[in-house]
């Protein structure tokens, strides 16, 4: 199928700020060719972001567009989708602006099951502040704030979402572009609030840190480490070591909220 | 037909004044000594078919009420002390990305969780200098139940004609004493609202000055699409770092205000004309000081008072020419003297400025503040 990518992108805002072999661009790719999939009315979607290199992408992109202070997206789009419950409502951020500082706007947004899709780019570092660690950043890898290796646990985002209410959660990666547009185009349709994790890299501030030669490198990484879920059944818990799980992880349905809230409105009016 | 009339609380005159100004979204976040007007908001709202949501905490509230806003909602929080802290990153975003919102903060005793239950004036500085950077500020600060509801519609006014957020700051006296409101007919107090665009979708630019120093703004979801970020904008909305440009646009935004002032700012002279002795003071202070000011008369002190009504922008100008024939001036507050080093600031030296503190949970009582105007005499 071919994809009317000048429709979407914002004229003259091209070239990106993001380096070469960044893979937010590729993920704006994906959302794009969901976009023009789905054939989304441009008046009536709205793309809503934190603070990061990953939260710039609403820039490029020709609708309504919405950057807000690092980590608050969630919040902003709740608003916004609760006084427009008409509009499609996408937020987009990295790792460190959605489980780190936005991390309980994140859970929330989950919880109230609003009727929103959120992609959230984990490329495992603090990208544009000059790779610092995030909550993704794996044990024992280098960051430019842990250069005797990261201490720290990290968080797995897909199960934190559904642990924390999200009705569809998705993972994807970079590598897998053809599989991110399916993933993100089965959040857009679904009601009620879908996560898709989409594990990316950022040959900048991480790779060159933890020894990754090239960009195909890291590519080559997030090829080998992703098992898609069906996979995954036929194999064995040694065989899942230090590998993650790509595709739809989980999907439910359950009342959306500002249905929920509509609900409160007639009671609200009952006799009056 | 009579009016209608009734007893109620600070609290819920604010809640009330906000739905006859139109508002139909509420975000907050529980805290003493505010709870009320998210608590009346949560049950009015609905009836108007407005929604009113409680979010994790005030940094999602603020966030989520200019979310709406930008939506086209009528937008309101309530707040104090320790949220008010918190909501100051997103007040800031509003200010530069131009969102209507108003904020209530119910001044309790601080900094931190200080005294929740105490009233305080000492969130002044904080409503203007709260957020970080250059940016402008409206802050009202009524000092009976009925002024705060007529100065919420206010709020919003201002809020809604100046693209700016606006707060509107009872001390916990005023919001929680019960006092007999008379509600104003619909029409009665004037209701203004932001200026939608004249322009077709594809010519607007959410920061078009070719309208003035406030730009029309539309709705998401209105048939209008547009980019709105934190960083420096262009008049298109999108970022920039061009020296003239920002420069200019930075002074824009604080000029909607400064260039304003007359209609923005709001305050009561009593008894100023042949006054010796002028008492600066607003909120429930103000009516301790009109009674010591009364009680001065009765003893031959020519006492009067200089209430502010809107706290920024502040009277300057008129203090100042005041100044010039007054012997002293007194700020009761309940603040360590922030209210006095502002009056300092603008009457270039021409009075002592006595100030009469407590941060202790205690209202300044009319004999403090007659003996210090004997003191003064
Ligand atoms: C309140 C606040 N704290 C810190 C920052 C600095 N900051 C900007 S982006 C960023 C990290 C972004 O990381 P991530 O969300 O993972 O996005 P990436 O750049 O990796 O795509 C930080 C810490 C900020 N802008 N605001
Ligand atoms: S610093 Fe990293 S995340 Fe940011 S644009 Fe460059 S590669 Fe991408
Ligand atoms: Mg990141």
């Amino acid at each position: 199928m071919a994809y009317d990518y000048d429709k979407w992108i914002r004229p003259g805002k091209l070239p990106h700020i993001w380096c070469p072999g960044c893979g937010h661009g590729i993920v704006m790719k994906g959302l794009i060719r969901a976009f023009d999939t789905l054939q989304l009315k441009k008046e009536e979607t709205a793309i809503v972001s934190g603070i990061g290199c990953a939260s710039r992408l609403p820039g490029y992109i020709d609708c309504c567009t919405l950057h807000t202070t690092h980590g608050r997206a969630a919040a902003f789009a709740t608003g916004l989708k609760m006084a427009r419950p008409e509009m499609k409502v996408i937020l987009c951020g990295g790792d460190g602006d959605g489980t780190a500082i936005g991390g309980n706007h994140f859970i929330h947004a989950c919880r109230r099951n609003i009727d929103m899709t959120y992609i959230i780019m984990n490329n495992y570092i603090y990208g544009m502040t000059g790779g610092q660690f995030s909550p993704a950043t794996p044990t024992g890898h280098k960051a430019s704030t842990t250069p005797y290796g990261n201490p720290d646990p990290n968080f797995d985002i897909a199960k934190l979402a559904i642990g924390a209410g999200a009705t569809f959660v998705a993972r994807g990666t970079a590598f897998h572009a053809a599989q991110l547009d399916k993933l993100i185009v089965e959040a857009i349709q679904h009601k009620g609030f879908s996560v898709v994790e989409i594990l990316d890299d950022c040959p900048t501030t991480y790779g060159r840190r933890n020894k990754f030669k090239s960009v195909i490198e890291m590519m080559n990484r997030l090829k080998e480490i992703s098992v898609p879920v069906k996979a995954a059944e036929k194999m064995t818990p040694e065989q899942l070591q230090g590998k993650v799980l790509t595709g739809v992880l989980y999907k439910e349905e359950k009342p959306e909220y500002c249905e929920q809230y509509a609900k409160v409105i007639e009671r609200a009016q009952v006799g009056k | 037909m009579a009016k209608k009339v009734a007893f109620i609380q600070g609290n819920e005159a604010a809640a009330h004044g906000a739905i006859y100004a139109g508002c139909n979204f509420f975000a907050g976040y529980p805290i003493t000594p505010s709870t009320e007007v998210a608590e009346v908001m949560s049950l009015e709202l609905p009836k108007t078919g407005g929604k009113f949501i409680q979010m994790e905490d005030e940094i999602g509230a603020m966030a989520a009420l200019i979310g709406a806003s930008l939506g086209g909602a009528k937008v309101l929080t309530s707040t104090s002390g320790p949220g008010l802290s918190l909501k100051q990153e997103n007040i800031g975003y509003a200010c530069i990305a131009e969102v209507p919102c108003v904020i209530v903060n119910v001044m309790r005793g601080g900094p931190s969780t200080g005294m929740p239950t105490g009233p305080s004036q000492s969130d002044i500085m904080c409503a203007k200098w709260g957020t970080h950077g250059d940016h402008p500020a409206i802050c009202l600060v009524p000092a009976s139940v009925q002024e705060l509801f007529e100065e919420t519609v206010r709020a919003f006014s201002l809020a809604e004609k100046y693209r700016t957020p606006v707060m509107i700051m009872p001390d916990e006296i005023v919001a929680h004493m019960r006092e007999r409101v008379v509600f104003p007919e619909p029409g009665e107090i004037e209701v203004i609202n932001r200026t939608a665009p004249s322009v077709p979708p594809e010519q607007y630019k959410p920061y078009d000055t070719s309208f003035g120093d406030v730009p029309p703004l539309a709705a998401f979801g209105s048939g209008y699409k547009f980019h709105v970020t934190g960083l420096n904008k262009m008049q298109d909305g999108f970022p920039t770092t061009k020296a003239a440009i920002v420069q200019a646009e930075e002074e824009r935004q604080v000029r909607k205000v400064e260039a304003n002032k007359a209609d923005i700012m709001k305050w009561e002279e009593y008894l100023i004309d042949d006054a010796e002795i002028v008492i600066v003071a607003y909120g429930s202070t103000s009516r301790s000081a009109r009674y010591a000011v009364n009680a001065a008369r009765e003893q031959g002190i020519k006492a009067g008072l200089f209430r502010p009504i809107t706290f920024w922008p502040f009277p300057e100008e008129r203090l100042l020419e005041i100044s010039r024939k007054t012997k002293a001036f007194i700020t009761p507050e309940m603040s360590l003297g922030q209210c006095n080093g502002v009056v300092k600031g603008c009457i270039e030296g021409n009075a002592p400025v006595y100030g009469i503190y407590h941060v202790d949970g205690e209202p300044v009582s009319p004999d403090e503040i007659l003996n210090k105007m004997k003191e003064v005499k």
